[in-house]
């Protein structure tokens, strides 16, 4: 049985509760299943992916004092569609050199790598596509699809900047995936479990029951994870790979059309993505406060829905907090060199997230959980984590206050809401 | 001064000083073409005069020595500048200066380039600004202004030669010890970075040679914005000159107008009023500041940081709606005129210059916040991109360029024109002369400049900003419609031009980049004979190679950010 199939029949049985064994027609049910889910799947990936491209380029524009797209649709919350149907109905350029086979397949091994790990995200209590006892795994190695996309796109353009950008790519997400690994081993080490539910249900609804806050190496795990993360995504300041002004947009650089929308689609789910592990990993995932996930699945009908609805929330709005992050990090840094990069990997990043992996092992035997030591570690992580989110509060605060003021010195009146241009 | 350098100059060279001039004070030495490298060496050992400025030929048809060429060398101390001429006839070689000055190398191909003069042991005697399959000397006079050529090959800057000698001298420099034969030519790639490369503001072009992304060895090419500015400047009135210069550094339009117009002065022995020159100042400045955001900003996005780029943008934005307001246009502002200018300034100019200077402060503490202090910055421009103190003037850098390396040379400073001298204002200097003093040379100049704009709004005295000299300024309305004079004098000026007595002057100041200059020479008609610019982007771009040699490829670009390299008065 392969593994199409495997997941096939794990959705049938979680949707349907029945063994699709038991049916005629085994390979047809399959077919459709999978079918089906892909094309949810695909709809959920192309509605996140936009709309985050939207946010991305409002909140850039705040942040460089413009305005941003504001046309399409009120406050321009349609400009994504707008671009799709533009990207759409441009040609189809392949440049005479290029290698086309290689250059015609590689937006779509980029965009499968980004698109399968939507499979083993937990958006819900109940909610994911497949609950592998391989997750994490899974995880990892989907996401790796993305070099061979990047690396043929890059060989096949046939163009010396393209191909820079393929190779400086390719040596980043390899170089990358090693201390996202090891982070993410420290949340496999104190879940005791691949599976993307299981890490979820190890941990709790209240801060003090993340793996972020369980201890100081789990703190620092997650900030290495999430710098890897950034460096995997090619994002600023690790955006090499599309150096616009340096290898002139890298591997992406003959591509036109729908072709090119495909990177930029894998991107910024890719960011999605990304805020998304960090959510489930570390900060707790859709766990409710006060619910135990034993609770919700005892519940039925309405009230199920209900629970259900309230835990999807939660999830997204952790991960759409970290997106934002991630957004805010690349219009604020300049870029990294190609040198420079590698030695952050490999000479910090490397060794810490191995130190991290020996810490939590460390604890995990020293410290039982539950025990005074474990209460004591957690309650001072929280505290350490409410600080730095106090400052932060309080400097966006003093922010929008200076904002008020420059408005009301600008306009005379006062303001209802971020104001979208500064003097 | 002048007396005490033609002495020594005819102690020790004797009979080869053929003659000296020092028309508007600019000292001119003719000597033999054989002892010009003495000459040079003497000035450059022994009169301190340690940078060579500019290399101007100038064609004579009816001389018996056809052409002569010109060396500008000048003293970054003291306020001495020599011009050293030597005439050779059609053919005839000039023994070449590149073992003193290294800025020689590209100053002598512009003159071969244009004037066909061979020079002597030159290292690399190309054409630069032409294309190579160009015909003929565009800057003789016997090459009609309108006949143009088609051109399409371009040119390959790197033989399968050079390649192979490029990397036998990387293998020694990574392993003295060795054979030579580390990296293999086949290991190595040429990329072209440019002429269509989005961080090569404009048309420039590098070739270099890759090893990984380390680069190797490179060359530059130049010439695709070359419009024949310096032809055209023949071919029209000393007027009709001025909208021209609006396009030479596209970035400061206003500070060549000026520079262009104190050329012309000096040439007619005139001065300006007070009124016009505290204008002249303030519009140079705020060109300076705008030419200076300009820079860091696309400096900072070629480094990938995008958001400090609208920052400085934000402002320039605003200061360009100053010029607009005064000029009508934001770009060709064409202000400026022979003795004064185009107009007076308009009603609540110093009240909208002082609100846009408070918009200065804020984005500069802003950006140098952001960019101060920042990890990634300091690693990407600290000692990336230095060039030591000694290359830099060997290679005839001036300007922010010039002063990173801890040279504090500025011509306002040195040479006050437009009363300068009555300002106070300091002048900033780095150490290191890498891509980090550059910018923060730049961003300290900004405040200086800002500085002297307040000085002059305070100062701003009444009057007329135009002289008193109907040979010069055009008369005003009503007395063209109302006074025969005053026809005739409108008739005479715009149709045979200035009549600029003949003789030679050199007008210059502190451009945005460095020391522009204009060197005018001048044969009693209406138009120029010659008219030379001396861009400082010029001088620095012939370094540019050098300068990332052994670097990577995003600090070949982070470095032409912070030379500020503007192709239009580069090429001409």
């Amino acid at each position: 049985m392969n593994i199409i199939q495997h997941v096939a029949n794990l959705l049938i049985r979680s949707v349907f509760h029945a063994d699709p064994a038991s049916w005629p027609w085994t390979w047809l049910v399959q077919a459709v299943v999978i079918g089906i889910a892909a094309f949810l799947a695909f709809a959920f990936v192309a509605i996140f992916a936009g709309p985050v491209s939207w946010i991305e380029r409002r909140i850039a524009g705040r942040i460089q004092s413009r305005i941003g797209p504001n046309r399409v649709g009120p406050q321009g919350v349609l400009q994504w569609l707008a671009d799709g149907v533009k990207c759409w109905l441009k040609e189809d350029l392949v440049p005479a050199a290029a290698d086309r086979p290689l250059f015609l397949a590689a937006p779509y091994l980029v965009f499968t790598g980004m698109f399968g790990a939507f499979v083993v995200l937990p958006f819900g209590a109940q909610v994911v596509a497949a609950d592998l006892n391989v997750g994490i795994l899974y995880l990892l190695a989907i996401t790796s699809l993305v070099v061979v996309g990047l690396l043929m796109a890059g060989w096949g353009s046939n163009s010396k900047w393209a191909l820079f950008g393929g190779v400086r790519s390719a040596a980043q997400l390899v170089s990358y995936e090693v201390p996202s690994a090891f982070s993410l081993l420290c949340v496999v080490l104190l879940a005791g479990t691949l599976s993307t539910q299981g890490i979820v249900a190890a941990q709790g609804g209240w801060p003090w029951d993340w793996f972020i806050f369980r201890n100081p190496f789990m703190f620092a795990a997650f900030f290495l994870y999430f710098t890897a993360a950034i460096a995997e995504g090619n994002r600023t300041p690790f955006d090499l790979p599309e150096a616009e002004s340096e290898i002139v947009a890298g591997y992406n650089i003959e591509y036109s059309g729908m072709r090119f929308l495909f990177f930029l689609f894998a991107e910024w789910a890719n960011i999605w993505i990304m805020a998304a592990i960090s959510a489930f990993a570390f900060l707790g995932g859709w766990q409710i406060p006060g619910i135990a996930p034993e609770q919700i699945a005892a519940t039925k009908g309405w009230e199920f829905v209900g629970w259900q609805a309230l835990s999807w929330t939660i999830f997204l709005v952790k991960a759409t907090f970290l997106v934002f992050v991630v957004i805010q990090i690349r219009w604020t840094l300049p870029r990294l060199r190609v040198d420079q990069l590698m030695i952050t990997c490999w000479k910090y990043l490397v060794p810490l997230s191995m130190l991290m992996v020996l810490g939590v092992l460390v604890l995990l035997a020293l410290v039982p959980e539950g025990g005074g030591a474990d209460t004591i570690l957690r309650g001072a992580m929280v505290g350490l984590g409410l600080a730095v989110v106090l400052v932060s509060a309080l400097r966006v605060r003093r922010t929008f206050r200076v904002d008020r003021e420059h408005y009301r010195e600008m306009e005379g009146r006062d303001l209802w809401y971020p104001p979208y241009r500064l003097p | 001064m002048s007396d005490r350098l033609v002495q020594a100059l005819r102690r020790e060279f004797g009979e080869t000083i053929l003659a000296t001039d020092d028309h508007c004070q600019d000292l001119h030495v003719r000597v033999a073409a054989d002892r010009l490298p003495a000459v040079l060496g003497y000035l450059k050992t022994r009169e301190d005069c340690t940078l060579l400025g500019d290399v101007i030929g100038i064609d004579y048809p009816e001389r018996a020595q056809r052409f002569e060429v010109v060396y500008y060398l000048r003293s970054l101390s003291l306020p001495r500048q020599v011009w050293v001429q030597v005439g050779v006839a059609e053919g005839e070689a000039v023994p070449s200066a590149t073992g003193l000055f290294r800025s020689a190398d590209w100053h002598e191909r512009e003159v071969y380039d244009l004037f066909g003069v061979p020079f002597a042991n030159h290292p690399d005697l190309r054409r630069i600004l032409c294309h190579h399959e160009f015909e003929g000397h565009a800057l003789r006079k016997d090459y009609p202004i309108e006949q143009g050529q088609e051109l399409g090959e371009p040119e390959k800057l790197y033989s399968d030669r050079d390649i192979a000698r490029a990397a036998h001298r990387a293998s020694l420099a990574r392993n003295p010890a060795g054979a030579g034969d580390e990296i293999h030519a086949t290991d190595l790639l040429t990329v072209n970075l440019g002429p269509s490369h989005p961080a090569m503001h404009g048309c420039l072009r590098a070739e270099v040679l890759l090893d990984g992304e380390t680069i190797v060895d490179a060359r530059a090419e130049i010439g695709y914005l070359h419009r024949c500015f310096e032809k055209e400047a023949e071919d029209h009135t000393w007027a009709q000159v001025m909208p021209y210069t609006d396009r030479l550094n596209y970035c400061s339009p206003l500070l060549n107008n000026v520079i262009y117009a104190l050329a012309v002065e000096k040439l007619l022995e005139i001065e300006v009023p007070p009124r016009c020159k505290a204008i002249r100042v303030i519009v140079s400045e705020l060109s300076r500041i705008i030419d200076h955001l300009v820079c860091v900003g696309t400096n900072l996005v070629d480094m990938g940081a995008l958001t400090m780029y609208w920052y400085t943008f934000n402002v320039r934005e605003a200061m360009y709606e100053i010029i607009e307001h005064l000029c009508g246009s934001r770009l060709t502002t064409n202000y400026a005129r022979i003795g004064g200018l185009s107009h007076d300034l308009y009603p609540g100019f110093e009240a909208e210059v002082r609100a846009k200077l408070a918009m200065l402060d804020e984005a500069v503490t802003e950006v140098v916040k952001l960019a101060a202090r920042n990890r990634i910055f300091l690693d990407r421009t600290l000692g990336i991109g230095a060039i030591s103190r000694d290359d830099a003037v060997s290679h005839g850098f001036t300007g922010p360029c010039l002063r990173a390396c801890g040279v504090a040379y500025d011509a306002r400073k040195l040479h006050p024109h437009l009363d300068y001298q009555e300002y106070d204002f300091d002048v900033p200097t780095g150490e290191d002369g890498d891509t980090h003093s550059r910018i923060m040379v730049r961003f300290a100049e900004m405040i200086q400049s800002k500085r002297i704009i307040e000085q002059a709004l305070r100062r701003l005295p009444a009057g007329p900003v135009n002289v008193d000299d109907p040979r010069v300024v055009l008369p005003p309305k009503e007395k063209v419609y109302g006074s025969i004079e005053g026809v005739m004098n409108q008739f005479k000026l715009i149709y045979e031009g200035i009549r600029v007595p003949a003789g030679t002057a050199y007008g210059f100041g502190e451009g945005g980049n460095g020391e522009l200059g204009f060197y005018c020479v001048a044969d009693g008609s209406g138009r120029p004979y010659r008219m030379k610019v001396r861009p400082p982007c010029f001088p620095v771009f012939g370094a540019y190679p050098r300068i990332i040699r052994g670097g990577m490829i995003s600090d070949a670009i982070a470095t032409l950010g912070s030379l500020n390299i503007i192709a239009g008065e580069l090429d001409r």
